[in-house]
């Protein structure tokens, strides 16, 4: 007997009891659901939900094996700094090696598993209370979550932020496709906002800079944003190349633009996600950029203004630093919580992008406003989306009202209705 | 005969649970979200109201066939002006710190629509035995919620109950703090408390189910 018949087994033989959404889930996991429905027509495709959260992950493994590299890097390279040298990143040099891998896997791999454990536990505990099927929304979420926190975020914080995340920001909503807030940003704002020290700060980026602040073998690692909020770029050791290919510290999976932007391309390819959105949002990120550029220009703030290190900083390089470019591809384009027509997914991008960079550089005590922007958009994309189809109705109402109706044939059919020509 | 009929039993009782004025009622919300940070300031907070709408519907409900109808709720509003100008000079004289943290939200018992909803829709049809027992009810049935609000609030974003540390010293590293526990500061911000008001209904409506709406 193979594993699928032993499952289908087990599905058959709890079916109807309380526990069967949970063997359910584990079958359906593996294999394609072996039922069709029972009334009515329907149609059988292969990219149903769990396809299209596979197709996620798929795009998000580089940015995570990336991650692994980089969390080992950062340590090692903090570790020189504090010894006075300066490490140059290298690829092959320096980056992929195996000290780097097993450091970072250590860190990385207890986040994604914690994060996978207790979201699934919550999901799967849900499906049996609610006697529904277990819902896939958490493989993608469960990914997205280790890549958007800090390196040495502990663990039973990240069970907490999980836990309340999933029931406050999903179940409560109805769960998967019914939540208006994208769970992953809401696991990442409760953080943010309930254990504030581990979420911020020049400690919390490299691996074991916490453990070791104040001792003598302190180590430390400013993000770029850091560095520019307070106004002290010319201490920064990175290139733009640096910030490009993602050897820099932040967020696990934030640092490589280069991944991203191929994870973003490979999404667009499989029609996962939405171009649009992501257009828009970089356009909106270059326009608040530039407005800010402008304003030092034409010299309204001097170097002595707190916000100059940001407002400062080349409008294009917004999009290589901080989370900016992988909240755009990876959680604006969530097709649940963010926009559905066409025009709305524009206006919400740009939003998304333009305010990003707002809070950016206006607000230091959150140098990372990409969530906070992505999380507000989340709230209006209903709102959006209802002005753009009520105006759509209202056109084509004034449409009908000035369109001529041509007199009927006589014989009591359709009258011509020129609505087109109007 | 009981001091209590069944009925005037069910005025003070409802409110507690099943008719309680803000997981069923949704009013009064603003104050058991500001105030709520500290267990002591909710439940000054809670005898406070329990006090005005006490004393307030008994006077309300006096003078009941007096007030014309076309300016009571100027009439209402004197008298729990009154009432919590008496509350905030006793505060201000024997608890100043705590009247400090309270700050506004004192005066701001005024505008607590519990307080307004109950002269309205009790006090002035009622007597004023009847109103009192209903006035204590509701304002029960709010500071019961403040209390387990302020409970959780205190406990889990500063490791206090009452100022006690009860969970050991976040600097000393003592008690649950040496195992590596931190305080939760979101639960410290207004957002977490609506979110702990959402969880009481959440629970109170899983238990009764009669309590939910159809839709």
């Amino acid at each position: 007997m193979s594993l699928k018949n032993n499952l289908h087994n087990l599905k058959e033989k709890y079916k109807g009891k309380k526990m069967a959404p949970a063997f359910n889930a584990i079958h359906t996991f593996l294999y394609a659901p072996n039922e069709t429905t029972h009334s009515g027509s329907h149609v059988r495709a292969v990219d149903d939900l769990k396809r299209t959260m596979n197709t996620v992950i798929m795009a998000l493994v580089p940015v995570l094996i990336f991650g692994i590299f980089n969390a080992g890097y950062q340590h090692y390279a903090a570790v020189d700094a504090a010894n006075g040298a300066v490490r140059q990143a290298s690829l092959f040099g320096n980056f992929l090696t195996w000290e780097n891998f097993i450091m970072g896997a250590w860190t990385v791999l207890p986040l994604v598993i914690v994060s996978y454990a207790v979201g699934l536990a919550v999901e799967f505990l849900f499906a049996v209370i609610k006697g529904h099927e277990v819902e896939e929304g958490y493989l993608v979420t469960g990914m997205l979550v280790p890549l958007i926190v800090p390196i040495d975020t502990p663990l039973w914080m990240l069970a907490v932020a999980v836990i309340f995340g999933v029931v406050i920001g999903k179940e409560v909503f109805g769960g998967t496709g019914m939540n208006i807030l994208n769970p992953a940003l809401t696991i990442r704002a409760f953080l943010f906002f309930a254990y504030p020290t581990w979420m911020s700060g020049d400690k919390v980026w490299v691996h074991q800079a916490v453990d070791l602040a104040g001792g003598p073998d302190a180590i430390s690692g400013e993000t770029i944003l850091g560095y520019l909020a307070q106004n002290k770029a010319a201490e920064m050791t990175y290139s733009v190349s640096d910030m490009f290919f993602g050897f820099i510290p932040g967020s696990v999976g934030e640092t490589s633009t280069i991944l991203i932007l191929l994870g973003g391309l490979f999404l667009i390819y499989s029609k996962i996600a939405s171009w649009r959105i992501m257009v828009s949002a970089v356009l909106g990120a270059l326009v608040m950029g530039v407005i800010f550029n402008g304003v030092v220009d034409a010299g309204w703030i001097t170097e002595t203004s707190k916000f100059y290190g940001l407002m400062s900083f080349d409008f294009w390089q917004h999009l290589i630093v901080g989370g900016l470019a992988f909240g755009i591809v990876y959680m604006a384009t969530d097709p649940v919580t963010g926009a559905q027509t066409n025009r709305g997914k524009w206006i919400y991008g740009f939003f998304i992008g333009f305010i990003s960079v707002l809070i950016r550089v206006f607000n230091p005590a959150y140098p990372e406003g990409v969530f906070l922007a992505i999380l507000l958009m989340n709230v209006f994309a209903p709102t959006i989306d209802h002005y753009v189809i009520r105006g759509n109705v209202n056109r084509r109402m004034k449409r009908a009202k000035n369109a001529t109706i041509l007199p009927g044939d006589g014989e009591g059919k359709a009258q011509e209705l020129k609505a087109e020509t109007v | 005969m009981a001091l209590l009929s069944k009925k005037d039993t069910s005025l003070i009782l409802d409110p507690l649970a099943d008719n309680n004025p803000i997981t069923i009622q949704v009013l009064g919300i603003c104050s058991a979200l500001a105030i709520t940070a500290e267990l002591k300031a909710s439940i000054v907070m809670a005898l406070s109201v329990v006090f005005v709408l006490g004393i307030g519907n008994v006077v309300i409900s006096l003078m009941r066939n007096i007030i014309p109808s076309k300016i009571r709720i100027i009439v209402q509003l004197v008298v729990v002006a009154a009432l919590v100008i008496m509350v905030d000079q006793v505060l201000k004289a024997f608890a100043y710190e705590l009247s400090k943290t309270l700050s506004v939200f004192v005066g701001l018992i005024i505008t607590n629509c519990i307080i307004m909803g109950r002269f309205e829709a009790f006090a002035l049809a009622n007597g004023p035995w009847r109103s009192f027992l209903d006035g204590i009810g509701n304002a029960a049935g709010y500071g019961l919620i403040l209390v387990i609000i302020g409970f959780f609030r205190e406990l889990l974003g500063s490791g206090t109950l009452l100022g006690f540390k009860v969970l050991g010293d976040p600097i000393e590293k003592t008690g649950l703090y040496a195992t590596g526990y931190e305080n939760n500061g979101f639960m410290l911000l207004s957002p977490m408390a609506l979110i702990v008001v959402g969880l009481i209904i959440w629970v109170q409506r899983s238990r009764n189910k009669a309590l939910i709406e159809e839709n």
